[in-house]
């Protein structure tokens, strides 16, 4: 016998064990329907394998696990399943999950099933496999997936496996039996774990209180090839927790936070063990366990070995339950049980007792009185926490102090209230206080989730903004720069009127025309230096590079006299604004006037009348101006469009180039035609004509060119500006999901801890987080090499459209069958199978409408947590989808004049961006 | 079915806070018998004044905060705190004089604070020392000890009577002495040895005091068996009492009193196990309480020593409670699985 070490603090409740001892384990109720929850343990819901109306054997799977924590459900009698949904189960919660009933036929009928032969052949990962496939999941408590806490992986060495049979809650007797009369299978069971985890040492633990058990165990474990220690500890509460037990068995402590594997240990329950055997040895799943019926509203209480899922009223009736003694029944030991209200609920994994308490002994407490700071409560807990000093501060709702006050390491085991003399229910405080502690966590967790999101929005507009700002500057640089050149063009040309380069100057922002004569001047310096490493290295395009110097001299003395101008206050006379739009409209002025131009010189020609002389000459100084207008524009547009001088190209920025392509395509094609008319005219302008739609050409493969450019992921290589921004972006999302991701895995852990019956559904929702967030790190990944792909959402389309064809389709053939009763009920026929079908009809398309409204919900939520307002959004969308068709409306309506055309179309055009984009957001959420 | 649906645990220790008030109060029985043995009638007559003044008080304050009323005063602590206070009085204060200290102690320390429980200072503590301070001379007059049933000693209605009036202390000679701490502090010029031939109360009465000290010994013991408090608190006072006055009367036994003096002439022993315990105001960790104990024992010599008061439990206690509070946050113990005990506001380790 090893030595026994202690821990602080402990009570010493009443034992009353004696009465459920009287007899041996009986076997229990042979139950009419048992009920099944595919969760009655730790972690995810098993999944349901059988449909209503299917026949299952006793021992079949009937849910497999939901996951790596899960466990698997067999059927505990044979039958017919009859049905599967929510239903109520013994939680302290009182909530519903979802479980499978199965009515029993009274068969007995076994699924063939076979043990291993040896299970020392396998290897511990196939032998976790198959216990995992057994459903086994430990008994004592919680319900911890056995086979995880077997197989615990490389970065834990086990080198002591406790078995817990300290059973040192009151009343409770099933473990004491099942060692009483199983010890050998205990005993097996235990050489299964040992295989599993090879530890040097093996402990039972067992308190003093049960003399026959620990010699049964010492018998059994008698001679035996592990080195089994059966150790005796006194009798006090709580030292079958596993965290004491160890404690009192090796000294050790498990870290606060950790697990016992963390210090080398593994703690399985008795009763584990035994399931354990039985799986292994004759491959039984964990059907059925030992039950302890006690209280003093039972006649005849004692364990019973009773199928899973047997409602409690059975168990009841089998111990005679005195009914109308009947005060308080409790779902395990008194300290850490629960209560319910209800005796159709079923026995699950995890019940290890019921107590049918009467009145007087269990009376209800006593109102609490204040605290007197007794340190009663102190002395008693097991953990040693100050429990009086985290009642003052759960109650004046000073979490922080309580948290700092190692409230998480509370293992909720009462000693504290039951000391109390002031009869203050501690623990409920302590309760509350984690629950709003956890609560506050995740809504902090919100909070810096939406902040960052904020933030990285922030800084996008902002990059927006900045990049608007810089293509205007371009814009303005670019004219200044066209008005130059085509000033120089145009000096020979005396007598054409053309437009000056101070007239046309947009000279408005000092600053914008100093940024721009510096930028003009780098790219110049660049150009240079590109060109002297050409000339040195004798590269080919020295020529080319030479003309782009030129260029770039010219452009940046036009730049610099600009910004001279500009400074002079004299210049600085309010000139008009000319932008890019301007300048569309001044081209396609001058091409109207050019037309008129042409059509009066045909018009005098054809009649041979008038002044064609002065027609002619009208005609070509028209040409002149429309082509410098013209010039002006493109030059203005090309600058814009130029790939090389943007310095970052967003999905918008790529969309807009798409534009300027189709756009110019438009023209070339525009242009063609009025070329042809022209030529078909014989026109004189046809030359010139030529020369424009060749320019067009170009300027349309130009605009092809820095789209394929943006969009194209290889060339863009070159460019990593472009995708920063994007990058960025992708960044925030991958973030923004990993912090969903851990949010929910942490909310999930909590669920689980708190054996919460929302945990199944978080472990559903966490996986899908994570599969997007596995999305948007691919996004990300593929991002990385500087790939400007626009901007993928990686979540997952959630059906809402489908679902809401749904329920539309479901209204109208609700809506049809309505009609088709109410004219079978006038003209007086059979009515029934239509009211039958309608009915029908009526629960699917509620169905239908349900599922579709929490879809919705769900969408809304989503959408708020990220800080969009759905609604809105919606309703933005909407109006912007009715902008585009009114504009193309208005569009349709306009023939002529050509400029008005042309303003309505880029209405258009932006009221079609405008819509997209809402629609793409929305769509994020649909 | 109606069935009780609460939180666990479903059963409870049979003990309640009056449990452990009344066992308070059982354990003060052998102080009040040997200080009516020794002293007379008037403790007695203050005790059973002071409990019907308290039970009064407590009554008409909680009837003024809304709370119901029985519940409160059935947890005892009225009765306690009064009981006391009226231990700690002279034998034969005036009626107002315990009147006003009730008040103090249970409308003022107590209520005003909060009620049981939130008070951060002693009631009965705060009451002394306000006394004190307000009525130094009513508060130092003790009648020499005699024994109950000699000649010369009171009857219960002479003693009625001098309590609530009826003959004035003054006239009495009997009532003028003082206490011996009192005495040794306030000896004159005379060297400790001279002073304890000299001095009636010092010759032939400090027999008394023991006495009392032994019962509030026997008192303590008891409570100490039935788990109302811990040791830690009362070892701590003592031997933080005990081993400054070793030294310093090994040092100089002319000018210093011998521990054993310290121990049990004055309220020493009163002050360890049923005014420094008092859980409210105390220390809450183990490792607090031994602060927090040692704090009062030094603090009681110090004052007793080098102080202008003769006796100085209700100053240190109330010193000490200030501080109880701090050494909470620097006490806590060391929880399971974490290496380090956390310590401070923030908890730093
Ligand atoms: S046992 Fe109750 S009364 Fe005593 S200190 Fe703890 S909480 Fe306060
Ligand atoms: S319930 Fe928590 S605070 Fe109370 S004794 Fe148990 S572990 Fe300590």
């Amino acid at each position: 016998m090893g030595k026994v070490f202690a821990f602080h603090g402990g009570i010493h409740p009443p034992q009353n064990k004696q009465q459920s001892t009287g007899l041996a384990i009986q076997p229990g109720p042979v139950p009419k329907t048992v009920r099944l929850p595919v969760q009655q343990h730790i972690g995810a819901p098993a999944q349901p394998l059988v449909t209503v109306g299917q026949r299952v054997l006793k021992g079949q799977l009937i849910a497999e696990p939901g996951g790596r924590l899960s466990v698997a459900i067999h059927a505990s009698v044979s039958g017919t399943v009859t049905a599967v949904g929510m239903m109520q189960v013994a939680h302290s919660s009182g909530m519903d999950a979802l479980c499978i009933e199965i009515e029993n036929d009274r068969l007995d009928e076994w699924v063939p099933h076979a043990g291993l032969e040896d299970f020392r052949s396998l290897n511990s990962n196939d032998l976790a496999d198959f216990i995992r496939g057994k459903g086994v999941a430990g008994m004592g408590g919680a319900g911890f997936p056995t086979d995880v806490k077997l197989h615990v992986g490389d970065h834990h060495i086990i080198n002591t496996l406790v078995i817990n049979a300290a059973e040192c809650e009151p009343y409770i007797t099933a473990d004491d039996m099942l060692m009483r009369e199983r010890a050998d299978q205990v005993i097996a069971g235990i050489g299964v774990i040992c295989h599993m985890l090879k530890p040097s040492h093996v402990m039972i633990g067992i308190e003093d209180n049960k003399p026959q058990a620990i010699r049964a165990l010492q018998q059994a474990a008698l001679g035996n090839r592990h080195n089994i220690d059966v150790v005796v500890v006194p009798t006090k509460y709580p030292s079958g927790g596993e965290k004491q037990l160890i404690k009192l068995l090796t000294g050790v402590e498990v870290p606060s936070g950790g697990i016992p594997a963390d210090v080398g240990i593994v703690c399985q329950n008795v009763g584990t063990a035994v399931a354990i055997h039985r799986a292994v040895a004759h491959g039984e799943p964990l059907i059925s366990r030992v039950v302890t019926m006690t209280g003093d509203a039972l006649a005849r209480p004692h364990n019973m070995e009773v199928a899973i899922g047997t409602p409690f009223v059975d168990l009841l009736d089998q111990a005679n339950l005195k009914e109308n003694q009947l005060a308080r029944l409790v779902v395990g030991g008194p300290m850490m049980g629960f209560t319910v209200n209800d005796d159709e609920l079923p026995i699950t994994k995890t019940t290890n007792c019921l107590i049918a308490a009467t009145w007087e002994e269990m009376p209800e407490a006593n109102p609490a009185q204040s605290c007197i700071r007794c340190g009663q409560c102190e002395q008693a807990c097991p953990v040693e926490l100050l429990p009086q000093q985290l009642h003052w501060f759960a109650k004046g709702r000073e979490f922080d102090k309580a948290k700092n006050h190692n409230l998480f390491d509370c293992i909720e085991c009462g000693a504290c209230s039951y000391v109390c003399p002031s009869e203050i229910p501690l623990v409920q405080y302590y309760r509350f206080a984690k629950a709003e502690i956890r609560k506050e966590e995740a809504e902090t967790r919100k909070a810096d989730h939406a902040k960052k999101r904020f933030e990285a929005r922030v800084a996008r507009q902002e990059a927006e903004v900045a990049e608007k700002e810089a293509r205007r500057k371009q814009r303005a640089e670019a004219a200044v720069k066209a008005q130059a050149v085509k000033k120089d063009k145009l000096e020979a040309d005396a007598a054409k009127p053309a437009v000056t380069a101070d007239a046309a100057a947009p000279v408005t922002d000092i600053k914008a025309l100093k940024t721009a004569a510096a930028v003009t001047r780098t790219k110049l310096r660049q150009v240079e230096k590109a060109l002297k490493n050409a000339e040195n290295k004798g590269l080919e395009g020295v020529e080319t590079l030479t003309q782009t110097v030129a260029t770039l001299q010219t452009k940046a003395d036009a730049a610099q006299q600009a910004y001279d101008e500009a400074l002079n206050p004299a210049a600085a006379a309010p000139a008009p604004v000319l932008d890019l739009k301007q300048l569309k409209t001044n081209a396609a002025v001058a091409r109207t006037k050019l037309r008129q131009a042409e059509k009066a010189l045909a018009k005098a020609q054809d009649s041979g009348e008038g002044d064609i002389a002065a027609l002619q000459a009208r005609l070509t100084e028209q040409q002149a101006k429309t082509e410098l207008a013209q010039a002006a524009y493109d030059t203005a547009e090309s600058g814009e469009a130029a790939p090389a001088v943007a310095p970052a190209i967003s999905a918008e920025q790529l969309a807009e180039l798409k534009a300027d392509w189709d756009a110019a395509q438009a023209k070339v094609a525009k242009a063609q035609a009025a070329l042809d008319t022209a030529i078909a005219n014989e026109s004189p302008a046809a030359e010139k004509m030529k020369a424009g739609v060749a320019k067009l050409q170009a300027k349309a493969d130009e605009a092809k060119k820095a789209y394929d450019d943006a969009a194209s992921p290889v060339t863009a290589a070159a460019a990593p500006a472009i995708s920063a921004e994007q990058l960025a972006e992708l960044q925030a999302d991958v973030d923004g999901m990993t912090a969903k991701v851990s949010k929910a895995q942490a909310a999930l852990d909590t669920a689980i801890a708190n054996e919460s019956p929302a945990a199944e559904k978080m472990t559903a929702g966490v996986a899908k987080l994570q599969a997007r967030l596995d999305e948007a790190v691919q996004a990300l990944q593929a991002a990385g090499g500087a790939v400007a792909e626009p901007v993928v959402e990686p979540e997952p389309e959630l059906d809402l459209k489908a679902l809401k064809q749904q329920v539309s389709i479901m209204r109208t053939k609700l809506r049809k069958v309505e009609k088709a009763v109410e004219a079978a009920e006038e003209s007086g026929e059979d009515t029934s199978e239509l009211v039958a079908d309608q009915a029908q009809l009526q629960q699917r398309f509620e169905a239908a409408k349900a599922q579709f409204d929490a879809e919705e919900a769900a969408l809304v939520a989503r959408a708020a947590e990220e800080g969009v307002d759905l609604k809105q959004l919606k309703i933005d969308a909407a109006m912007a989808r009715a902008a585009v068709t009114k504009a193309e409306r208005a569009l349709a309506k306009v023939t002529e004049p050509d400029d008005q055309q042309e303003k309505l179309a880029q209405a258009l055009e932006a009221a079609k961006q405008k819509a997209e984009q809402l629609n793409s957001t929305l769509s994020r959420f649909e | 079915m109606a069935l009780i649906r609460v939180t666990s645990p479903h059963v409870h220790k049979a003990n309640r806070t009056a449990d452990v008030m009344r066992l308070v109060l059982l354990a003060t029985l052998p102080a009040l018998l040997a200080m009516t043995f020794f002293f007379g009638w008037g403790t007695l007559i203050n005790v059973i004044w002071a409990s019907l003044l308290a039970v009064g008080m407590e009554a008409a304050i909680i009837r003024l905060r809304k709370r119901p009323v029985m519940f409160y005063l059935r947890d005892y602590s009225a009765v306690v705190t009064a009981i006391l206070l009226a231990l700690a009085l002279p034998p034969f204060a005036p009626w107002w004089l315990t009147l006003v200290g009730v008040f103090v102690a249970i409308v003022i320390a107590k209520h005003l604070y909060g009620g049981l429980g939130q008070n951060p200072f002693n009631p009965a503590m705060v009451a002394y020392a306000l006394l004190l301070v307000s009525f130094p001379v009513m508060m130092t007059r003790w009648n020499m000890p005699t024994v109950l049933l000699d000649n010369g000693a009171l009857g219960l209605f002479d003693s009625i009577a001098v309590i609530f009036g009826g003959l004035e202390p003054a006239q009495i000679d009997q009532f003028t002495g003082a206490t011996p701490l009192d005495a040794f502090k306030h000896r004159g010029g005379l060297t400790s040895e001279e002073a304890w031939r000299q001095i009636d109360v010092l010759a032939n009465g400090i027999g008394a005091w023991h006495a009392v000290s032994a019962a509030y010994v026997m008192g303590g013991i008891f409570l100490l068996n039935r788990k109302v408090f811990t040791w830690h608190i009362p070892l701590a006072m003592l031997a933080a009492m005990t081993v400054p006055s070793i030294l310093l009367f090994g040092f100089d036994p002319d000018s210093y009193a011998d521990p054993f003096f310290h121990l049990t002439a004055g309220g020493t022993m009163m002050g360890a196990f049923f005014i420094a315990t008092d859980p409210v105001t105390a220390a809450s960790s183990n490792k607090g309480k031994l602060f927090y104990g040692a704090g009062i024992g030094l603090l009681i010599f110090v004052i007793r020593s080098w102080g202008n008061y003769p006796d100085a439990v209700a100053f240190a206690v109330l010193l000490m409670n200030l501080a109880a509070p701090f050494i909470d946050l620097y006490t806590q113990p060391r929880s399971y699985g974490h290496t380090q005990a956390k310590r401070g506001l923030k908890g730093d380790s």
